[in-house]
């Protein structure tokens, strides 16, 4: 059992090198740091989960949609968990557009819980009009969107810097170590203290750069401590159910010969062997 | 077929089962005599199956909240994956559960090739197997599509585009695959329709790949023929079917293991990001699974050759039982076919990787020969080692590898040591 379960292991390691041979190319050592949401038990920390979303908020949303997300998911398990009041008041800071009403009119009401978080901009044309050709993209699952997630945005959020001696940058172009290219159209979007933490955390572009990196993950991936929960009860369910089917299994496979063969035959066998082993000369055995 | 008949018991089951055999097939299901010695490569039928009902169950869930449209397609997975209860688990089950199928299917026919599974009288079953590996692909490339992401875009345009080679007629080919001019909101409905309808093909193929094989019976590791009915042979309940449940649930825990803690690692991100028809991906790749066949594509020079040898990879599958002339089945007693055997592993291994790799330099040359080196095994190497390989002898039945084995040693002792008391010494 061990032995193919060993080998299915190798297989799988060796086709997955095929497909994540792509993916490493563009693999940068990218800054690492310890997330509470990685391994088989990760969890995020509501916290800072909750200090992402207000950067987000104050920082990204500007320009930056998330489109698939709703208000109400800010008041659900796993996420930020903020209070259903809270969650409301976030929402009615916006306004959406709603109707016909009954005389036919389309109106602007203040956002729900349920309503998808409001876009900047009403489209992808008009946002990369007014970002200099550049899409800022929507950041609902920007996480698993980009190869390296969470390191990667964390790395990007970092790792601006003064172009390097003769590297050409175009107007409104930044240098950034961590982007494909080195160029990138988003100047630095984070400075010392730009946010005001109402929980007394220091506003450090570091800090920052963590919640609203931790933010984006729970974004593309709500139900991520569901998930592990899960994952974990079911491995260990059906470890334990593995172990009862090949005990049971190999119950059921030693009934079958188990009827002996007649001795004389066994022996017949042995002395067989026998004969093969010592030569011609199967006196000495006995 | 199975040679001890069901006889009714009671009146009622005597007048069903001469009306429709159902229970005679159970019975016959039960009872199929299976060789004692089969090992757990055999356990991926059982896995495959289970594999393709796992896809048809979540694939008909998933698709009561996708919509397959090119404006809401994106957005719909999003519905699913954030708000439809337990949504992402479905999900990310039917996406695992393809590259699960995938591995389970190369390692299903893997084992064919080392065992000579294709042999005579067994060639119906391989090439309807080779039919269903085909369909595979192409119910899970079209899977792909659905997703509507950067991916799922281009991969389609870069792979019905492939179309678009055949002389004269292929510009039509395309236009008709694509219902437009470009890949849009006709080729995505049509997809989305095939790739519902084609695993019930593949159900149905598989049907005609047991009953098939219900016919001579399984191969064996041994690759002799067995005395069916024999103490060769062992009902397929409850024996085989035990060992099959032990493989099946190592094989779901490595399964969910990636669907829990890696759910994405087998995907590319960059179908994360919605289709857009005027950005191209720096590189685009297919799914894992159809890489090997990817590199055979970009190898060679032409767009016209590259889509012939691509597909002749997998028609050369089709006339492999006639290709290999060896008479001998198992490669356990070929010992030059063996090491060729492995070599082709390693070759389609490496035409994966190279798959992934942008089509230049190094990369380009390596595809170049491990494409060569794939036709040669079959058109070349098979029927030249068919005659000219010297091929260890046969044992007599199934049994007698026992025998030989490193456990003969031991068993030998204790026999002889019941023989002569505890003094074993005067042996020796």
């Amino acid at each position: 059992m061990l032995v193919l379960l060993n080998r299915l292991l190798f297989i799988i390691f060796i086709s997955t090198i095929s497909f994540s041979a792509f993916s490493e190319e563009l693999n940068k050592n990218y800054l690492k740091t310890n997330w509470s949401f990685k391994g088989i038990f990760g969890t995020f920390d509501r916290a800072s989960l909750q200090r992402g979303y207000q950067v987000y908020q104050e920082v990204c949303a500007g320009c930056h949609s998330a489109q698939h997300l709703s208000y109400r998911n800010l008041s659900e398990n796993g996420g930020p968990e903020f209070s259903i009041e809270e969650a409301k008041a976030i929402a009615a800071q916006f306004e959406v557009e709603d109707g016909p009403n009954s005389d036919g009119e389309m109106f602007m009401r203040p956002a729900r819980l349920s309503d998808k978080f409001v876009k900047p901009y009403p489209n992808v044309e008009a946002s990369t009009a007014a970002n200099g050709g550049a899409y800022p993209p929507d950041m609902s699952v920007l996480a698993k969107a980009r190869a390296g997630g969470a390191d990667y945005i964390y790395s990007l959020l970092m790792g601006y810097e003064e172009p390097p001696a003769g590297f050409e940058l175009d107007d409104g172009v930044y240098y950034n170590k961590y982007m494909p290219g080195n160029k990138i159209k988003m100047s630095a979007p984070l400075l010392e203290g730009l946010v005001d933490y109402s929980d007394g955390t220091q506003a450090s572009v570091d800090q920052m750069s963590k919640d609203v990196t931790a933010f984006l993950v729970w974004a593309s991936e709500p139900h991520l401590e569901a998930q592990h929960r899960m994952g974990f009860k079911v491995i260990i369910y059906l470890i334990i159910l593995l172990t009862l089917v090949y005990m049971s299994k190999q119950k059921v496979w030693s009934r079958f010969g188990a009827k002996k063969e007649p001795e004389e035959e066994t022996f017949d066998k042995v002395e067989k062997v026998v004969t093969e082993y010592e030569g011609e000369d199967p006196k000495t055995f006995k | 077929m199975s040679e001890n008949k069901y006889i009714p018991k009671t009146k009622l089951a005597k007048w069903f089962d001469s009306r429709l055999p159902l229970l005679s097939l159970s019975h016959h299901l039960k009872e199929y005599p299976t060789p004692k010695n089969l090992n757990y490569w055999w356990t991926f039928g059982g896995i495959l199956t289970f594999c393709l009902i796992t896809q048809i169950v979540t694939g008909v869930i998933l698709g009561m909240h996708y919509v397959a449209h090119t404006d809401h397609a994106f957005e719909s997975i999003e519905h699913i994956m954030r708000d439809v209860n337990y949504g992402w688990l479905l999900r990310y089950v039917h996406a695992n559960g393809a590259s699960m199928f995938f591995l389970a299917v190369y390692i299903h026919i893997f084992r064919g090739l080392f065992y000579g599974s294709y042999k005579a009288p067994r060639e119906v079953i391989w090439i309807i197997g080779v039919i269903i590996y085909l369909l595979m692909m192409a119910t899970a490339f079209m899977g792909y599509v659905l997703p509507w992401g950067q991916m799922s875009f281009w991969g389609a345009t870069v792979i019905t585009n492939l179309f678009s080679a055949i002389p004269f007629i292929g510009e039509g080919i395309t236009t008709w695959l694509w219902g437009g001019y470009s890949v849009d909101n006709p080729t995505l409905t049509r997809f989305y329709a095939l790739h519902y309808l084609l695993p019930f093909l593949i159900f149905g193929l598989i049907v005609l790949h047991i009953w098939a094989l219900h016919v001579p019976g399984n191969n064996n590791p041994i690759g002799i023929d067995v005395k069916k009915n024999s103490n060769e042979t062992m009902p397929f309940h409850p024996y085989m079917v035990m060992k099959d449940i032990t493989a099946l649930l190592v094989f779901v825990i490595i399964f969910l293991w990636f669907v829990f803690f890696a759910p994405n690692a087998l995907g590319h991100p960059d179908n994360y990001i919605e289709a857009n028809p005027l950005v191209t991906p720096a590189h685009i790749v297919p799914e894992w699974y159809l890489l090997p066949f990817y590199a055979i594509l970009r190898a060679i020079p032409s767009k016209l050759g590259g889509v012939i040898f691509m597909f002749a990879a997998i028609f050369v599958l089709m006339l492999l039982p006639w290709l290999d002339t060896s008479k001998v089945r198992s490669s356990v007693f070929r010992p030059i076919y063996r090491k060729f055997f492995w070599v082709l592993v390693i070759t389609v291994i490496l035409l994966g990787y190279l798959g992934a790799k942008p089509p230049e330099g190094i990369y380009l040359i390596l595809a170049r020969i491990a494409t060569a080196y794939y036709f040669i095994h079959f058109l070349i190497l098979l029927p030249l080692l068919g005659r000219y390989e010297k091929t260890d002898p046969l044992p007599m039945s199934i049994s007698d590898p026992v025998l030989n084995k490193s456990g003969l040693m031991d068993k030998f002792k204790k026999a002889a040591t019941n023989y002569e008391g505890d003094n074993v010494g005067s042996f020796k």
